[in-house]
């Protein structure tokens, strides 16, 4: 028992090599220069400019390149098993998929309920 | 070579059985399950307010109903406040993923200083959200509760919509916060368990990593809650 989970401890701790202090500082400095482009395109940028549609395009973009960052980097998801990457980035399908649905669902609303 | 040594050869891939297929350790493993879950009650939320947003003609412009910075002006300043809870919250992701780092070279020192400034950030962003409600509360907002028609008129919405936003920025909100705190007493266990020494005798710092998991977690989930908020 103690020495099957010494090894899985000794494998966890060899693939965690990977993450140095210069690499965190990295990944801080791209997630607050795209946090400062955000709120360039919400503050500096007019309407006129680039319509909504698009801003809130650029918004949800930029944010899901944050996440990536985060869950890769912070959370050593890019450094584990490729197994255990696919198996949690494809449950994501489910939420995707409801965003559909619910989206689709508040548009319909949007046009019938407001009558 | 005969078939007996060639069967036992077969045993060896990672999923024969015998091993962690994953190479994470357990505890670890039931964390990501546990994010996993949790992204989709998140998830939920963020999709039901989108839903309720597109389904309504008008919606409270956030640049109206988020434009002052607690004890600095009431008006005239979109995003800014907001601005500086999302920098105290990932700069604690910082602290808390060189916690790690300092765990993974087994320095007890390092890891219980940084372990201090993470809890600092939390603290830090907890209090900073209070300010934020309390303000909106002043304003009129809450469960339940939304100022009169002339303010909801002059932040863009109607009653119907107006009553919406403020339901769901204080669950949402509310819910994200409640993480937040979670965490923080979670971090200050952990910080307690480093400074005498528990993880030390142990010989690995891999609770700091699992309670750093959720600490990223609640920041991740802050990305998307100040996103879908204050910018959309």
């Amino acid at each position: 028992m103690s020495t099957t989970e010494n090894s899985n401890i000794e494998h966890a701790v060899e693939h965690h090599e990977t993450m140095s202090k210069g690499r965190i500082w990295k990944v801080f400095f791209i997630l607050l220069a795209i946090t400062v482009i955000e709120f360039i395109i919400a503050l500096a940028v007019p309407d006129t400019i680039l319509p909504t549609a698009i801003k809130n395009f650029l918004y949800v973009a930029l944010t899901l390149v944050k996440a990536f960052y985060i869950v890769a980097f912070f959370m050593h998801l890019k450094f584990e098993k490729y197994t255990l990457i696919v198996g949690i980035t494809v449950s994501f399908i489910f939420i995707i998929f409801f965003i559909i649905l619910m989206l689709t669902e508040g548009d319909y609303l949007n046009t019938h309920m407001n009558k | 070579m005969d078939t007996l040594a060639k069967l036992d050869e077969v045993k060896t891939t990672p999923w024969a059985g015998g091993r962690s297929p994953f190479q994470v350790e357990y505890g670890k493993l039931m964390m990501w399950f546990f994010l996993l879950s949790d992204a989709f009650t998140f998830s939920a939320f963020l999709i039901f307010y989108g839903a309720q947003r597109f389904s309504k003609l008008t919606w409270p412009d956030p640049d109206l109903v988020f434009q002052s910075i607690p004890g600095i002006t009431d008006t005239g300043a979109p995003l800014v406040f907001v601005g500086i809870m999302t920098f105290i919250l990932i700069m604690s992701s910082v602290t808390m993923v060189l916690a790690v780092e300092a765990g993974h070279r087994n320095s007890k020192k390092e890891v219980v200083w940084w372990m201090v400034a993470t809890i600092i950030g939390g603290f830090m962003f907890l209090g900073c959200q209070a300010l934020e409600w309390s303000h909106l509360h002043h304003e009129g907002f809450w469960w339940g509760a939304i100022p009169s028609a002339e303010v909801v008129k002059g932040l863009g919405a109607d009653a119907v919509s107006a009553q919406q936003f403020s339901n769901l920025f204080f669950t949402i909100t509310g819910f994200h916060g409640f993480h937040v705190f979670s965490g923080v007493i979670i971090n200050i266990i952990i910080l307690i368990m480093a400074a005498v020494g528990v993880f030390e005798r142990r010989g690995h710092y891999l609770m700091v990593e699992k309670v750093g998991l959720y600490w990223h977690f609640v920041d991740l989930v802050w990305v998307f809650v100040f996103t879908f908020f204050y910018l959309v």
